[in-house]
């Protein structure tokens, strides 16, 4: 069976005056029916990058697409017609932001923009749409949807924004949800009531999930997979438990060690310097120059991706080592 | 236990919004009765979410704010009378760290001159010294000589924090409040710049407030914990004593909230998440201000405002908290 996300070979391309950046490089991973995949990395690693690309998203101008193909139950998105990939976009699949803000229309309640995505892709409209829009903003916890539906972006807090969001994304049922960094903005105690809301609507509607996000302990506590990127490359992917408590890519253990809290107040494991510029990358792996394990073949050639275990990939010379 | 060098008592801050179209002037009680202190050369972490008052309570210990009662001590004198003479003297020993580096520091001026211009207007080097003394204080923080002459969009977001709290030090002071100091920071940058809050605590005995959003964090760097939940402290304690068990329903609530690697999927151990958002500091509610949210409350907890008192070695603002202490063995 084939998955119902396929990714190959992404790059997406920033062309610079200062040069070509590459901020995703041959990226490939697999999302299953029903099954949350995380996508993690810090700044820079190109992970929003890469998730705004799947859907053709990045402002013209911003980066291009150099090469991929994205493939949603067999059909590349990347090749798509635009007006195709308008029926996929909000309806196949659904995304929400960060910052749920600047992704709502301040000047339009938000019953309306959700009554929006109803007219564009069902043809809903009038009476009928209005219920399913209550009948949304209920399944996503909003309290009082016939009061709050009639209600501006700005009258809401940031957990009930990220619930109208929702509402948004899963309106006509889509097969996937991209969430790009959905609870960073938003505060612990609602972080957790969005969390396994996500859960409990993934389960109900049989959804998939695309999760980008920096935090591991969000990982842990959502996804099944977990794919590790760092400066535009994949470095590690394999399942959640498994990357997780044995990690194989340094970077992968250096990221799980660093935060690691310990209670005696102890030193903490940093990772010395800083994410390489992405105008001057180095030669082979990007993380040799932050890399304890680093050798001259790590510093002359970029590893490729190889099996290290079942379903466990890792790109690194010396994964055996780790 | 040594004296405080920095005390809160009772301190409250309001500010007061317009109402919008004519309507009733109205007043956000951002601090309500805030009591805590911080000794020489110990790191007290304030917690809480969003509205609860944490960086209010930062401008008011540092004096960027003025509190609109109660009181506040530096090393037992009121702030208030030395805000009054000798504003200098009260930054010279109290400094802040702000969450955003690149806001904090000045775009326009290298990082020699930021770090300099402490030195400069507080009289600590004359002038043909400064500049030995900014790199000195530089390489305290992990940066090198050549960074001296940069701009803060040149560096780094770690290296800029680092600009920020070699600012911070530049005047020696006892203590220094860190708003935030990492949470604009990646995972592998925050474990540098908290190893380096940690060392230079133990070379100069510098106290810290420590205010943090981030709970694993918290645990990890504080010896007193203080949790805030609407402009109130509702815990407060040696963090060893709550990190065995937290006593206030809030308290319990916001560390179970946090993603935890390694956590089981059903630990019958965690409180479920709490439901409904933080209300408005604006009309916070009557009796205990958590009660609208509380799995626990009772009549009583609507009506009654629970005093902040002790209870198993912890201060604990709940009415019930005995409740939930752990049964003494037999």
């Amino acid at each position: 069976m084939t998955a119902l996300l396929q990714v190959e070979g992404l790059s997406v391309h920033f062309d610079t005056v200062r040069g070509v950046v590459r901020a995703v490089e041959d990226l490939s991973f697999a999302v299953e029916r029903g099954q949350t995949v995380a996508l993690v990395g810090e700044s820079g690693s190109g992970k929003s990058t890469a998730a705004l690309s799947l859907l053709r998203l990045l402002p013209p101008g911003a980066g291009r697409i150099a090469g991929g193909r994205v493939l949603l139950d067999g059909r590349d998105l990347l090749a798509l017609p635009a007006r195709d990939l308008r029926q996929v976009r909000g309806a196949a699949v659904g995304m929400i932001f960060q910052d749920p803000m600047m992704a709502l229309n301040p000047v339009h309640t938000v019953g309306r923009q959700i009554a929006e995505t109803l007219h564009h892709h069902l043809g809903q409209r009038g009476a009928a749409a209005e219920a399913r829009v209550v009948e949304l903003l209920r399944r996503v916890q909003v309290p009082a949807p016939e009061q709050r539906m009639r209600q501006y972006p700005h009258n809401l807090s940031g957990g009930m924004r990220q619930r109208v969001m929702m509402a948004m994304a899963l309106a006509c049922r889509p097969s996937l949800l991209i969430a790009d960094e959905p609870t960073t903005a938003l505060d612990v105690t609602v972080q957790a009531q969005v969390l396994s809301l996500i859960d409990e609507l993934k389960a109900e509607l049989g959804m998939a999930v695309l999760l980008i996000t920096h935090d591991l302990g969000v990982v842990w506590e959502t996804a099944q997979r977990v794919v590790v990127l760092y400066a535009g490359r994949k470095v590690e992917e394999g399942p959640v438990t498994e990357i997780l408590t044995r990690p194989r890519h340094p970077y992968t253990a250096g990221l799980l060690r660093a935060a690691e809290w310990r209670e005696d107040g102890g030193r903490l494991a940093e990772i010395p310097g800083s994410v390489p510029s992405p105008h001057a990358m180095p030669p082979g792996c990007a993380f040799a120059p932050r890399c304890p394990l680093a050798d001259d073949r790590c510093r002359a050639a970029i590893p490729p991706i190889r099996p290290i275990g079942p379903a466990h990939t890792a790109a690194c010379f010396r994964a055996e080592a780790a | 236990m040594t004296a405080p060098v920095l005390e809160a008592r009772d301190l409250a801050k309001r500010f007061p919004v317009a109402g919008g179209f004519g309507g009733p002037k109205r007043v956000v009680h951002a601090l309500s009765g805030v009591s805590l202190s911080v000794a020489a050369g110990e790191t007290l972490a304030v917690v809480g979410e969003s509205g609860c008052g944490k960086s209010t309570l930062a401008n008011c210990l540092t004096g960027l704010m003025e509190p609109s009662g109660g009181s506040l001590l530096l090393e037992g004198a009121d702030v208030a009378g030395i805000l009054r003479d000798d504003p200098m003297r009260f930054r010279r020993r109290v400094q802040i760290v702000f969450q955003d580096p690149y806001a904090s520091l000045n775009p326009r001026r290298s990082v020699g001159d930021t770090v300099a211009d402490a030195l400069r207007i507080h009289r600590l080097a004359p002038r043909a010294r400064r500049r030995t003394r900014v790199a000195e204080l530089l390489a305290e923080v992990g940066l090198a000589p050549e960074h001296l002459d940069r701009y803060p969009h040149e560096l780094s977001g770690g290296q800029r924090q680092r600009v920020a709290i070699a600012r911070a030090l530049a005047v020696e002071p006892a203590v220094v409040v860190c708003d935030e100091p990492v949470s604009a920071l990646d995972v592998s940058i925050q474990a540098q710049v908290i190893n380096l809050l940690r060392d230079i605590q133990a070379r100069r005995g510098v106290a810290y407030v420590f205010i943090s959003h981030n709970l694993a964090l918290v645990r990890h760097i504080a010896r007193r914990i203080a949790v805030m939940y609407l402009g109130q402290v509702v815990e407060l304690g040696d963090a060893a004593v709550l990190r065995r068990r937290m006593l206030h329903p809030y308290s319990r609530a916001l560390f179970a909230a946090a993603p935890e690697i390694g956590r089981p999927s059903h630990d019958p151990d965690r409180p479920p998440p709490l439901s409904g958002d933080v209300p408005s500091p604006i009309d916070p509610p009557s009796g205990c201000r958590f009660h609208t949210r509380c799995p626990h409350a009772e009549a009583r907890c609507g009506a009654e405002e629970p005093a902040l008192r002790a209870v198993d070695d912890r201060l604990v603002r709940c009415h019930l908290a005995e409740g939930f202490s752990i049964p003494k063995e037999p």
